[in-house]
């Protein structure tokens, strides 16, 4: 079953770090706020994303705490509100959306198409400029008090009655948008126009398959939520109506234009997780993916697919029963796409050569999350049975396990098998293995004890509740503290290898893939030569490899 | 309610058992597909673990048919399931024709409920078991959402409209009620308790509990409070349409359209009267819009809804 | 970064070609395609305001007559007519470069500015006269934008419809206001252009920001021709 590889990366000599590269081309903070560099604009994301991501899990962990005892252990249920807002409003547009896209796919889709940056360097640093503002907006917006809206911003309470930060915390995500939407366009153009000769569509990574489709959601659904926060907006100062009944606006209406985004917006975050599955699962072994075309294609049908669900979050919202079947209905058939990809994920482990490296266990570490949260998926989506669960815990599970547990699993996984590659260097096995350990448990020991208190009816965004729901709630902050270390150690751990790791040589894990032809870290234009493109260059066990041994 | 830690919730309603049932089946295939996948990928790790630091996994790219079947068959389930949540959602959606009739406005942050025979209740509701009761409610500020876990049941409250729910309790006792759509400062403490009560209890608790008025009752007083009789009545002198029999019946406007008289038309008509204008009425009649609270509204209705019909004119007032 | 193109890939040291792009006809293909994506991007923008203005004309259709009425058809007409018309002197302009015509490029671009300006200062005074009190068709009835009392106010025999009247204008403020904001955005990269124009930049090798530039221009003309009927024509014939 085995045949030997040979050409790039049959590392003998102990690998160096290049005279050359990305890092050490230029010098100063200048260099660095400046850059065009997607790699370099790729760690500022990174950088940035990171202290969100703390951000909000501190407003987790107090969410947590609070949630210990029935009566609230530490805040006041408005102050729960805006800790619980604030986790949602962080985690969603400035870290989960911007999370795999702006930070790896900035990094690697041009290297992984063979080219030397993406179509627009100066528009993709304006995109981080304007996340950073966002953010910046964001932060003014918690430093004021806070939003106490959830972060799905429902009208009219937060148009007419909430009396929090509604109007900074709405700008911030406003503009933080048009930064997606920046990066979404990069990443079609540059797919479309920047391809390596030989550099087909059917040999691109599914990686950039994924980013793909996540860039046309990117396009096509952030305008219309920036619209409808600007409209929110529009309506707190100049209480204009438009979502006001009393005046003959319509409430529902900003569910319908937040969800048309928001919805796909969830696969803007998921998107790119399969993405890097699709590529760890095949690089560990050492197999290409099964069923390519059905991978890939599968994304875009989500994308395509995911536009026409949004109707199903307001099955009780007074929407009429036909409309609410036709978005249950397609709400199943969004589900199909992923299920095929769970299957050739699996398929591709057949007769492989499977390695455990620690990229590999998050990303098996995936598999299960993702399965749990796809497959609860199914319960929502049943029409009947979603008006007993809408609005419970069981949803909060349901997306935790699709969003932390699927994306964030997909974003360490992604970032430990391109670590050698970003920074040259090897991150200490042994701790890595044992994170992603903790971090698999600690989320079950999270999450999954919500599905159950959700059956029973505890409704989410509740500052206090009855106490038979309180041994639920325990495990749950049992699980997030285990959690919440798992997610520090590889913060810790991988700055260390930054600065200490051994030099990680071109290929570490002597797998297929452009990024791992040229040098770690890359030179600035990725490439010392445009590489040319072959089924060799992108196939296991290709016989022309097998002829050359 | 039980003190010792709950697994599953009551099942205390006609619709609990169905949606139950659909949850079974859905969990049976999930837990079915969720096993088999993570046997599989054990299995897979396990046998195919590399063994020599150069191998590479066989160049299998693929099966047609392998596609083909885990693509359908996850299709058929998913359409299963479909079909299953639509048919229990239907049955929650179609109210039967026979109910008994509580309404709810629901507010910061607390559940008003009005039953027809003139008691009002905060944040506790009374109903009787085995009758469909038939919640219809709307909000004097911004969403919430009416729950009851052990029915299984839950509806948006939706400020400017009627939504409604129904339900047929089949055990006796206390169960939760909460507000289930976030909607501000204290949306954890709108909360209460539904009370299922065997029928003579029932009949018992609303004679106990009577103000003495029927909500009819007190809507013909504010008919006269707000002057509402000096234009609706046979012999105002500016004669508005009647509304004797109006409720339930198909009503013709002056723009050539009809809409039937349902309880959100004739808020629409208190609120706002120039919205539809009946036919051969001039558009005269003042908004009401800030001078009378949705329960007001609501007492109204009921006041019209229980006007027999006049005699001699068949139903709606049409010139 | 033209100079990055000598340093690093001397063998095509191409003036105008950045330093990531193989050729000229790959780089101006990725500009023109991101040009496309950005205005799928800008038509879903206004897509969300065109959604919200259909289902509340369905709502409120005697407000939306009511209120459209309220607009100045002849004002909104001269606007039009003044958009199409640069819609044509910006394609001249992009032919012109396309053929190497300074001089025609030049004055075609000005041509536009003057004309993008044009609209402007109609659309100032159109603003301008709905900010005062205004006068409606009916004696009895008064619209009022921000009287002391808000900002907002209908008397008389419209006040029936106040709010329908009120959704219409917040639409027509946000949708007129946003594609104006387009406008403003479009005639300040127009005067980067005609300023390289004037510098005699361009030629007919490399006049890609004209044409991309036409693109955009177009675009927000064609935003214009959906909302004119839509604001101003509502049932105009009864």
């Amino acid at each position: 079953m085995s045949t030997p590889i040979t050409g790039t990366g049959s590392a003998v000599p102990a690998p160096a770090l290049p005279e050359r590269h990305y890092l050490n081309a230029t010098h100063g903070l200048k260099s660095w706020l400046l850059t065009t560099d997607h790699k370099r604009i790729g760690l500022l994301y990174l950088f940035t994303i990171t202290i969100f991501f703390l951000l909000g899990g501190l407003f987790a962990l107090l969410v947590r705490l609070q949630l210990l005892s029935p009566q609230g252990a530490i805040m006041t249920p408005d102050v729960y509100n805006r800790a619980f807002t604030m986790h949602g409003v962080i985690m969603v547009f400035f870290f989960l959306v911007p999370s795999i896209p702006a930070t790896l796919g900035n990094f690697l889709l041009p290297i992984m198409i063979g080219a030397k940056d993406l179509a627009f360097p100066r528009i993709n640093l304006l995109s981080w400029y304007l996340f950073v503002i966002g953010g910046i907006f964001g932060i003014v917006a918690l430093a004021g008090g806070g939003v106490d809206t959830g972060w799905t911003f429902y009208t009219p309470y937060s148009s007419m009655s909430s009396n929090s930060r509604v109007l900074t915390g709405g700008l911030g995500i406003f503009i933080s948008g048009f930064a997606s939407i920046l990066t979404g366009l990069n990443f079609i153009v540059t797919t479309h126009r920047m391809r390596a000769p030989g550099m087909t569509w059917f040999r691109l990574p599914l990686f950039v398959w994924a980013h793909y489709a996540t860039s046309l959601i990117m396009i096509l659904g952030t305008p219309v939520v920036a619209i409808s926060v600007l409209l929110v907006m529009f309506e707190r100062v100049l209480r204009v109506g438009i979502f006001d009944p009393s005046i003959g606006g319509d409430p529902v209406l900003f569910q319908h234009l937040f969800w048309f985004y928001s919805h796909p917006a969830v696969y803007i975050m998921v998107l790119p997780g399969m993405g890097v599955i699709s590529e760890l699962i095949a690089a560990y072994s050492r197999k290409n993916i099964f069923g390519y075309a059905f991978v890939a294609f599968s994304s875009l049908a989500i994308a395509v697919v995911g536009f026409l669900v949004w109707g199903h979050h307001m099955f009780v919202a007074g929407e009429t029963p036909y409309s609410a079947l036709l978005f249950s209905v397609l709400s199943y058939i969004v589900a199909v796409p992923s299920a095929i990809k769970t299957f050739n994920w699996t398929a591709t482990l057949y007769r492989g050569s499977i390695s455990y490296d620690t990229p590999m266990l998050y990303a098996f570490g995936f598999l299960g999350l993702f399965l749990v949260g796809g497959l609860t998926g199914l319960f929502l989506a049943a029409a009947g049975l979603d008006v007993h669960v809408h609005d419970t815990y069981f949803v909060v599970a349901h997306f935790h396990y699709i969003m932390v547990g699927g994306t964030l699993m997909a974003y360490l996984g992604g970032m430990h098998y391109w670590w050698p590659k970003i920074t040259g260097k090897l991150y200490p096995e042994g701790w890595s293995k044992l994170s992603a350990l903790i971090i698999f448990v600690g989320f079950n020991l999270t999450f999954f004890p919500q599905f159950l208190v959700g059956y029973l009816g505890m409704p989410r965004r509740y500052a206090m509740y009855p106490p038979e729901f309180q041994i639920y709630n325990v495990l749950s902050t049992a699980g997030a503290t285990i959690l919440g270390v798992g997610y520090l150690l590889p913060m810790i751990y991988l700055t260390w290898s930054w600065f200490y790791g051994k030099p990680a040589g071109n290929n570490p894990w002597n797998v297929k893939g452009l990024e791992w032809q040229t040098t770690s870290p890359p030179p600035t234009f990725n490439f010392d030569e445009t590489p040319i493109v072959t089924d060799a260059t992108v196939l296991y066990g290709h016989p022309e490899e097998v002829k050359v041994a | 309610m039980q003190s010792s830690i709950p697994i599953f919730p009551d099942q205390a309603s006609t619709i609990a058992s169905r949606v139950d049932n659909l949850y079974f089946f859905i969990t049976a295939v999930a837990t079915f597909f969720a096993v088999l996948v993570t046997v599989l990928v054990i299995v897979f790790a396990v046998r195919y673990r590399r063994r020599k630091a150069d191998e590479v996994g066989e160049p299998i790219h693929g099966s047609l048919a392998l596609e083909i079947i885990w693509t359908g068959i996850p299709f058929v389930l998913a359409m299963t399931m479909f079909v299953w949540g639509a048919s229990v959602f239907m049955a929650i959606a179609r109210v039967p024709s026979e109910t008994l009739d509580i309404y709810a406005v629901g507010k910061q942050w607390m559940w008003k409920f009005q039953h027809r025979e003139g008691q009002r209740e905060i944040n506790e509701l009374h109903v009787p078991v085995n009758t469909p009761v038939r919640v219809i409610m709307t909000s004097e500020d911004v969403l919430h959402d009416l729950y009851f876990p052990a029915f299984r049941v839950k509806m948006d409250a939706i400020p400017g409209r009627y939504t409604q729910l129904w339900f047929t309790a089949t055990q006796t006792g206390r169960f939760h009620l909460f507000c289930a759509e976030y909607c501000g400062t204290n949306h954890s403490g709108m909360i209460g308790s539904v009370v299922v009560l065997p029928q003579e209890e029932y009949e018992a608790w609303l004679g106990g509990a009577s103000t003495g008025e029927t909500l009819a009752q007190q809507g013909e007083k504010l008919f006269t409070q707000f002057a509402c009789i000096t234009c609706h009545s046979p012999t105002a002198a500016v004669r508005g349409p009647l509304l004797n029999g109006l409720f339930g019946q198909t009503v013709q406007l002056a723009s050539g359209t009809s809409v039937v008289a349902d309880a959100d038309y004739i808020r629409e008509s208190i609120l706002n009267p120039q919205a539809k204008i009946v036919a051969g009425y001039p558009p005269i009649m003042p908004t009401f819009q800030g001078q009378v609270s949705e329960e007001q509204v609501l007492a109204l209705t009921e006041y019209i809804r229980s006007l027999p019909p006049a005699e001699g004119s068949a139903a709606a007032p049409q010139h | 970064m033209p100079e990055a193109a000598v340093t690093h890939h001397g063998a095509h040291a191409i003036p105008r070609l950045q330093h990531h792009f193989d050729t000229m006809a790959q780089q101006k293909e990725a500009a023109t395609l991101g040009m496309w994506v950005f205005l799928v991007t800008e038509v879903l923008f206004f897509g969300g305001m065109f959604c919200a203005y259909m289902i509340y004309r369905m709502w409120h259709y005697d407000g939306f007559v009511a209120a459209s009425r309220e607009l100045d058809l002849g004002l909104g007409g001269i606007n039009t007519a003044v958009l199409i018309g640069s819609s044509l002197t910006v394609a001249l302009g992009v032919h012109a470069a396309q053929t190497g015509k300074q001089r025609q490029l030049v004055w075609m671009l000005i041509a536009t500015l003057v004309l993008g300006l044009v609209f402007l200062v109609i659309k100032y005074f159109e603003y301008e006269s709905k900010l005062h009190l205004h006068e409606a068709h009916h004696a009895a009835a008064m619209v009022r934008l921000f009287p002391a009392a808000g900002w907002f106010e209908v008397t008389g025999e419209l006040a029936p419809l106040a709010g329908g009247i009120r959704l219409f204008m917040v639409l027509y403020f946000a949708m007129t206001g946003m594609h104006a904001i387009h406008m403003i955005i479009g005639i300040g990269i127009l005067a980067v252009i005609l300023r390289m124009a004037m510098k005699g930049e361009f030629t007919p090798q490399w006049y890609a920001p004209v044409e991309i530039f036409g693109l955009y221009w177009h675009f927000v003309d064609i935003v214009w021709i959906f909302l004119f009927p839509l604001l101003y024509l509502v049932n105009r014939h009864g």
